[in-house]
């Protein structure tokens, strides 16, 4: 078999993006096809429904659910405000004396109201929700009430795994190399809004000086699992991340450990040190695969934006590969051959396997599902 | 529609996992039935390709090449133009292709009950038995506020929600309460904006029209038999084939590529063959075998996110399966860390190794899911974390697999399997048989006699979903080339001090050899007994040992052998102890292990 389908992650200094932006549910989009947006752009919003109040009146007023109808004051869909009368009883014999009333705890509309179980589902305000362009860029569709699409070219890298929300800043490189580590000390104000670059490692000590000093994300070659969990106050059990609220955005570009950053990941952000760009850790590694992404918006002519048929990555002899396992774990090489017979590794597993060299000019023989393929 | 080998010569079977898409050649070979060629390719259900039958087409394609090389004809192909050809016109074509299916995450559901021990779980049993992954189960009594459940529904956005609640007749108010919060939530399907969230209510009868009041004009509402009609009977049947239905009708249709999938799935007169979800086809083939021989079955899956758990008791063939929706060796491979611990994990390691270095490796494959241990001593950890994840999977069946709770008679998994002699474990792992073995006897302790075997290529979905056309072609395959015997373990219960005499075995061999060996407690025994041969052995137990539910303390049996062998083991059960001092752990580990022939010398020194 001349090549065979792997997993990559792609780093390269020139792509056509197109990002979807879309809305949780359906509502306003407030741009339209052909603007040019900036990042912080708003494009779309919407209300989400508030928050159900589940509340038994029936109970509250001391009456049975069949008997709850003859004491309601409010129908569903009525809009309410706190200590609207609900229910209200009609006193000693019916004469209004000492008679009981219910009022709303909250503000806003009936749900429902069930004589069954007594029980009425009051629902809070809407909730206002926002979707921002997060690339500098054109918008090439508009999906009415839903969202847009937004093109551009950019650098891009995606990371491996990655912590923090959407985020925007300048690069600043701090790491004189992809195998340095970064000092606390190196971590000053001057990283106030910026994206820093740390090389092969990022401590918790460095972690903790980047947010005292306002950094906005840090992109490193590895990090180790206990200080994510001091960091988090918990264990990452399934690789779904992106939702944590600790104050910066963390994208890992190889792995967990002290792993050198890919040179080419490396000379990239070098090369775009002092550049605007947009960069979440959002990571999804189950049922639709995500992974964090650092993009750098270049200029660009609208007739560039066409964007490349997706594809698997190919493995064949001259595709450039990164180990991901050990040994060698994120050593670069070049596939030199693809055998078809299964082959006998150390641990004795038959598995699917390439030959490779690497830069060095060493050769080895590794598993395919261990390597990657570094997408350009 | 059933069909001989008069028209199935050739059959392609593939199984769309998560990860991978696994596809068998089976065929009408020399007068019988045989799996011969298998060949997997990434699943193709996610960006960027968005289209199941990619990753089908590139599995097919593997197993074309590899037939062309194995029959040495370059004519062979199954598929032209992309698409399967059939029927098969000599060298070129399938008589019919059939698929399951668990990608893009399976058929994930929320149940919902009054009471959660009873009604609560007859719903869950239902679901998980149909092949779904429960990632909720919400009830009246769960101890969670309105409020609460009403924003877990919410926030949740299943494949579908099965509710049930009441035995007919009874009382209406909770389940029509809880119909009341599920209507509040306003549940949004997983899958697709264009279409409402099916929801089955397999509840108290008598609620029905109530039901419909409340939630008709929300969700897509069916309305099915209940599932627990009184207090002492189950009733799972209508509800499994309802969800059945709607995974197909629904589900399926939203998953990128699945309607070009599921018109490809034919048998040899054109007639469409629904896909089925992968769990359930297991335990199809999994009812049928313990049917057939007449045993009480456990079986495990483990996989890379989930471990399924199936189980069926002899007495009505009743068939129980859970999912331990994180467990699994690799997007859930942290999080077996996290809930066995490092302690129990390092436990199983036979080396001194830093604990540093062992968490980021488990973090590295979480990230890196399709990646294999290729150093022999990532492979030791790796299945020690698998040990523990198989233990706390079997750990939660026998938590939940247990007949009725609200009934005062109750026999539990644990009692079905700890003590039997006619037990069967199965699992779905690669070779490495001895390794096999001894991970499965670590991780079950399964006590008394048991005898053991492996799927072995993981083809049991397969199978399942072939009997649906042809059950001679699956039961044939399932006995020459899925089932791979491992043999027997004898595992004396209960507890004696390292040294003493624990297990008088005489053993005569199929070869005219005799065994024996008074084996003293805290050791293993591996005797070669091939597959297919019997010994006739001869036990008896010292001290407070016993060999079965009668505490019997002699036995005379036949012990089937298999590519593992008898396994004799006198570690003790309730307790089995590891010694906790660090050296003396790992000299005990590796003691075993080379007991047990599983790992090369070089690791063990």
């Amino acid at each position: 078999m001349g090549q065979a389908y792997s997993a990559g992650l792609t780093v390269t200094d020139n792509i056509i993006l197109r990002k979807e932006r879309i809305l949780p549910l359906k509502g306003q989009v407030l741009v339209k096809k052909g603007d040019h947006v900036k990042a912080e752009t708003v494009v779309a919003e919407t209300l989400l429904p508030g928050k159900v109040v589940p509340f038994n009146l029936a109970n509250k007023l001391g009456v049975t659910p069949a008997q709850l109808m003859n004491f309601i004051k409010i129908e569903a869909g009525q809009q309410i405000d706190t200590n609207t009368v609900l229910a209200e009883t009609k006193g000693l014999f019916g004469t209004g004396l000492f008679k009981n009333d219910v009022r709303s705890p909250v503000k806003g509309e009936v749900e429902s109201i069930s004589s069954v179980t007594g029980q009425v589902l009051l629902r809070e305000p809407r909730i206002p929700v926002q979707v921002k362009a997060f690339i500098d860029g054109v918008v090439t569709d508009v999906m009415p009430e839903e969202g847009v699409i937004i093109e551009n070219k950019s650098a891009y890298i995606q990371g491996i795994f990655g912590i923090g929300g959407e985020t925007i800043g300048e690069i600043m490189v701090i790491s004189k190399s992809p195998d340095a580590e970064v000092t606390p000390a190196e971590i000053t104000e001057a990283c106030a809004g910026k994206i820093i670059v740390t090389g092969s490692f990022v401590s918790f000590d460095v972690i903790e000086a980047a947010r005292k000093h306002g950094a906005k994300a840090i992109i490193t070659g590895g990090i180790d699992d206990q200080d994510i969990k001091k960091l988090l106050g918990y264990d990452i059990g399934v690789a779904i991340t992106g939702h944590e609220n600790i104050g910066i955005t963390i994208v890992v570009t190889e792995g967990f450990g002290k792993i050198t950053m890919a040179r080419k990941t490396f000379e990239l952000l070098n090369r775009f040190n002092g550049k605007k760009t947009s960069i979440h850790g959002r990571t999804q590694i189950r049922a639709g695969v995500i992974r964090p992404e650092i993009i750098v918006p270049l200029p660009f002519d609208e007739t560039e934006l066409v964007v490349k048929e997706s594809s698997m990555p190919v493995l064949e002899p001259g595709t450039l590969i990164r180990v991901i396992r050990q040994p060698n774990f994120g050593k670069i090489a070049k596939v030199t051959g693809l055998p078809e017979e299964l082959t006998k590794v150390e641990s004795e597993t038959l598995v699917r396997v390439l030959e490779a060299q690497f830069e060095d000019g060493s050769k080895m023989i590794l598993p395919r599902a261990n390597v990657e393929v570094i997408e350009t | 529609m059933q069909y001989d080998e008069k028209r199935l010569t050739r059959i392609v079977a593939t199984d769309c996992g998560s990860t991978t898409t696994k596809a068998i050649l089976i065929e009408w070979v020399d007068g019988e039935y045989r799996q011969t060629i298998r060949g997997e390719a990434p699943t193709t259900v996610e960006a960027p390709l968005n289209d199941v039958t990619k990753g089908v087409i590139n599995a097919t394609q593997e197993l074309e090449e590899l037939a062309r090389l194995k029959y040495n004809n370059p004519n062979i192909r199954f598929m032209e133009n992309g698409e399967f050809v059939i029927p098969r016109k000599g060298d070129v074509g399938v008589d019919a292709y059939v698929s399951t299916s668990s990608a893009g995450g399976g058929l994930q559901m929320m149940v919902t009950g009054v009471v959660a021990s009873m009604t609560g779980e007859s719903a869950e049993r239902a679901a998980l038995g149909a092949g779904a992954i429960v990632m909720d189960l919400i009830a009246s009594n769960d101890k969670r506020m309105n409020h609460e459940k009403i924003e877990r529904i919410r926030e949740l956005r299943p494949d579908m929600i099965l509710m049930a609640g009441g035995e007919d007749g009874g009382t209406v108010k909770h389940v029509v309460e809880m119909a009341e919060l599920v209507s509040g939530a306003d549940p949004k399907p997983r899958l697709g904006a264009g279409y409402k969230l099916p929801v089955i209510y397999a509840g108290n009868k008598e609620a029905q029209q109530h039901i419909k009041d409340s939630l008709a004009d929300k969700v897509d509402l069916i309305v099915t038999d209940n599932i627990r009609p009184k207090l002492e009977t189950e009733n799972l049947g209508p509800a499994r084939d309802k969800i059945h239905d709607l995974f197909m009708e629904h589900v399926m249709k939203q998953a990128p590529g699945y309607n070009k999938l599921m018109a490809w799935c034919q048998g040899p007169d054109h007639e469409s063959v629904p896909i089925m979800p992968t769990p359930a086809a297991v335990g199809s083939i999994m009812q049928a075998i313990a049917k057939e021989e007449n045993i009480e079955v456990v079986g495990v899956d483990i996989g890379g996110a989930t471990t399924d758990v199936f189980s069926v008791f002899t007495e009505d063939f009743i068939f129980n399966r859970t999912v331990s929706a994180n467990l699994g060796m690799s997007y859930s491979i942290s999080n077996v860390l996290a809930s066995a611990g490092l302690d129990n994990i390092m436990r199983w390691v036979p080396l001194d190794i830093d604990e540093n270095y062992l968490r980021n490796m488990i973090k590295n494959k979480m990230i890196r899911p399709t990646t294999i241990p290729s150093l022999l001593e990532e492979l030791v950890l790796e299945q020690a974390i698998a040990i523990e994840a198989l233990r706390l999977a079997f750990e939660q069946h026998k938590e939940f697999a247990s007949s009725l709770k609200g009934m005062q008679r109750q026999r539990d998994i644990s009692e079905a399997f700890s003590q039997s002699t006619s037990g069967a474990t199965i699992v779905n792992m690669m070779t490495l048989d001895l390794l096999v073995g001894m991970l499965l006897i670590n991780a079950f302790l399964p006590e008394g006699i048991t005898r053991l075997a492996v799927d072995s290529i993981f083809m049991m979905p397969h199978l399942g979903v072939l009997s649906e056309i042809s059950t001679k072609a699956a039961t044939e395959v399932f006995r020459k080339d899925c089932m791979v015997y491992l043999g027997s373990c004898v595992a004396p219960v209960g507890k004696s001090k390292v040294g003493k005499p624990a297990l008088h075995a005489r053993l005569e061999l199929p070869d005219g050899k005799t065994w024996v060996e008074d084996i003293p407690f805290g050791e293993v025994r591996l005797i070669p007994c091939g597959v297919g041969e019997v010994a006739k052995a001869t036990l008896r137990t010292h001290g407070g040992l016993v060999l079965d539910e009668h505490k019997s303390k002699e036995l005379t049996i036949d012990l089937h052998g298999g590519i593992v062998g008898i396994v004799l083991d006198t570690r003790g059960r309730q307790p089995f102890v590891i010694p906790t001092d660090r050296a003396e752990r790992i000299a005990t580990l590796k003691k075993w292990m080379t007991d047990f022939k599983a790992y090369p010398d070089k690791i063990l020194k």
